[in-house]
């Protein structure tokens, strides 16, 4: 895992300003960005373990510990609203038995909020990994969830 | 002879099923033996008919939809290739009312071509603006972006060409154009559209950009919710580049501008100028505080301009057609064309660019129909999280920023996001404290901790403890919000709750449950 880590700094630190080139690379490597990665950062690119902490902390797509094999973003802003992502999010709740930023018992399905997709003109949205659903019904919801549970 | 047939791989038309309509269309033809080739271009901007699949025919482009997979064959069997009548005909494309009526300017390609094929492109008007701007003086491509009357699509609408012509006027070693694609405002899209369906019209924008102040490096700061446009630029600015359209000498007149792409990481606040510079940069994306204004020190320290991407894909058409032609459009001071979005709560949903001036009663009831629901609509959002509430009785407003700011609203990004009759005012005015404390930097006090204490006080009053005392309470933060922020972020979270709470105050006064 270091190894990997070391690899990627090294790839980046001679562009300006690199960390955020850096964090993505090892979250879109490793699915996040372990503690154990931040002193390995910080020494990479001369900056100060709690720069690298700050900067981690600080961006809601940075997570710090293993997302589930899914993840289901939803969308929670105004225009969903307008369209009822509030029930969505409740039936998406119970359905999956978890809150917001919380991860199912086997480990399948991450569930975070997110606040617009750009799909504002098919509310309500959904990003399922990187793909993105509009006009999301509870019903169409059930039939996505079906279809990741018969890939895995 | 092939017969073409478009199918949008635009997100949203992806998002409805776009993706399944184009393989069904291209398995049928084999069954058939048809020769058919199907080509994949942005979205027209009319997504309550997307998938919206569209026929060349020797009579122009015919258009389907909404299409499904299981209506394709029925589709082949009516004849669509030529154009003929079927349940899901909507006519030739741009004869279609809510299209026809548009003024389209800055997406005039859009859904129109395919968007990373350079000649496409090139044939439908591209490159010419860079073209002409290359035989200019760089003041002269400035003073034209100022005659223009061009202003910031992105929200604060400060004349573009005010802040080129500083970055121009401020000697330094080394200068940036930097793109705000950052569009997290809910109800907006057409950053997204623009960048999907013609990503070579912001790449010729930046590109005139860095050549009218001198600037070697441009970078676009993309969110990291739009997958699709990310691809879409990076293979665009590959092509350009292999083509002579960027790099270290630019169609050959010496001058160097390279572009590269950056990904931020889902923060709201990054969408504020300062912030984005410090997340391109590497860093939290904490506010700086002003002056010293980006034009003067700005990425790295150095000169930097800070566009919204309407705004930079607009600047060709401005140097092609010349300044006149794009002031001629609009009024009073709100100069151009607008993309303005239609979303949320609405029969049909999408991009109308237009020129400023038209009424929000025309793009809610002529242009969307009314409510996708069929009920009266209550009240819209304009501009985002932080644009105010607009009600019913104030629909006859113009479109433009001035007339807007008149009733103590404003235009931002130009989104649209209309609520139904069973909307709860006194929830969409939490919801905007809820999203400002989430959101918020945590650099300036106001914005950091009166979000979260905005959010209490709401919750008091819609639970009815002492709730006129907290309603004057909650005037108060409003204020100290708006007066004591750092930047637009807690200085205009207040706007939406300050008119929901003068337009629809019996909203908070409802007796709930505990």
């Amino acid at each position: 895992m270091s190894e990997k880590i070391s690899t990627i700094v090294a790839r980046f630190s001679g562009q300006p300003g690199p960390l955020l080139l850096v964090l993505h690379a090892i979250q879109d490597e490793i699915g996040f960005i372990p503690d154990e990665a931040v002193p390995l950062i910080a020494a990479g690119l001369n900056l100060s373990r709690a720069e690298v902490h700050g900067v981690v902390t600080f961006y809601h797509h940075f997570r710090r510990t293993p997302p589930g094999e899914h993840v289901v973003q939803l969308c929670r802003a105004e225009s969903c609203q307008s369209m009822h992502a509030e029930q969505l999010a409740s039936h998406v709740k119970k359905r999956l038995g978890i809150e917001f930023h919380e991860t199912t018992r086997d480990g399948k399905i991450t569930l975070e909020p997110v606040y617009c997709l750009g799909n504002c003109a098919c509310s309500p949205a959904m990003m399922i990994d990187e793909e993105l659903h509009g006009r999301v019904s509870a019903a169409r919801f059930d039939e996505l969830l079906a279809q990741l549970e018969r890939d895995v | 002879m092939s017969t073409v047939v478009y199918v949008p791989k635009d997100a949203s038309a992806l998002s409805i099923g776009a993706e399944s309509v184009a393989q069904a269309i291209a398995a049928e033809a084999v069954v058939h033996t048809l020769d058919v080739v199907v080509k994949r271009n942005g979205s027209r901007g009319m997504f309550w008919l997307e998938p919206l699949v569209e026929v060349v025919t020797p009579n122009g482009r015919h258009a389907y939809g909404p299409v499904t997979p299981h209506d394709v064959p029925s589709l082949f069997a009516s004849g669509f290739l030529k154009g003929a009548p079927h349940p899901l005909y909507l006519g030739p494309t741009e004869e279609i009312a809510f299209f026809k009526n548009q003024q389209r300017l800055t997406f005039s390609r859009v859904g129109v071509i395919e968007p990373t094929q350079l000649v496409d492109y090139i044939a439908h008007g591209g490159y010419r603006g860079l073209r002409r701007a290359l035989t200019m003086e760089p003041a002269a491509v400035v003073q034209a972006v100022m005659d223009s009357g061009l202003r910031g699509r992105g929200g604060a609408a400060f004349p573009t060409g005010i802040k080129w012509k500083t970055v121009l006027d401020t000697a330094a070693p080394q200068k940036y154009v930097t793109c705000n694609a950052d569009e997290g405002d809910s109800g907006t899209f057409s950053d997204r559209m623009l960048m999907e369906g013609d990503p070579f019209a912001l790449i010729e924008g930046m590109t005139i950009a860095g050549v009218a102040v001198g600037a070697t490096r441009g970078y676009i700061y993309l969110r990291a919710e739009y997958p699709h446009a990310h691809r879409a630029l990076n293979d665009a600015i590959k092509i350009a580049h292999g083509a002579g359209y960027l790099g270290e000498d630019v169609l050959g007149s010496g001058k160097q501008f390279e572009l590269e792409v950056r990904l931020g990481a889902g923060a709201y606040i990054c969408g504020e100028e300062t912030s984005m510079l410090e997340s391109l940069e590497g860093k939290r994306g904490e506010v700086r505080v002003r002056p010293p204004v980006p034009a003067v020190k700005g990425l790295f320290g150095m000169p930097t301009i800070v566009n919204n991407v309407i705004s930079l894909a607009s600047v060709p058409i401005i140097l092609d057609r010349g300044a006149e032609y794009y002031r001629d459009f609009g009024s009073g001071k709100s100069r151009g064309t607008l993309p303005i979005q239609l979303a949320g709560n609405l029969k049909r949903t999408g991009l109308v660019e237009r020129a400023f001036g038209l009424s929000l009663r025309e793009l809610l009831y002529d242009y969307a129909g009314g409510s996708a629901s069929g009920r009266p609509i209550r009240a819209v959002q304009i501009g985002g999280p932080l644009g105010a509430y607009v009600p019913a009785f104030q629909f006859d407003v113009a479109i433009d920023y001035e007339a807007l700011s008149g009733i103590g609203a404003l235009l931002g990004h130009g989104g649209i996001v209309a609520f139904d009759d069973t909307v709860d005012m006194a929830h969409m005015a939490r919801y905007a404290m809820e999203f400002c404390a989430i959101e918020s930097c945590g650099k300036c006090t106001p914005c950091r901790i009166g979000s979260t204490r905005g959010v209490e006080v709401i919750d008091r009053i819609m639970h009815g403890v002492n709730p006129e005392q907290n309603l004057q309470l909650l005037e108060e933060l409003c204020d100290t919000m708006v007066n004591g922020s750092l930047c637009g972020l807690g200085g205009m979270t207040p706007f939406p709750v300050q008119s929901a709470l003068k337009y629809f105050k019996q909203d908070f006064l409802k007796v709930r449950l505990p």
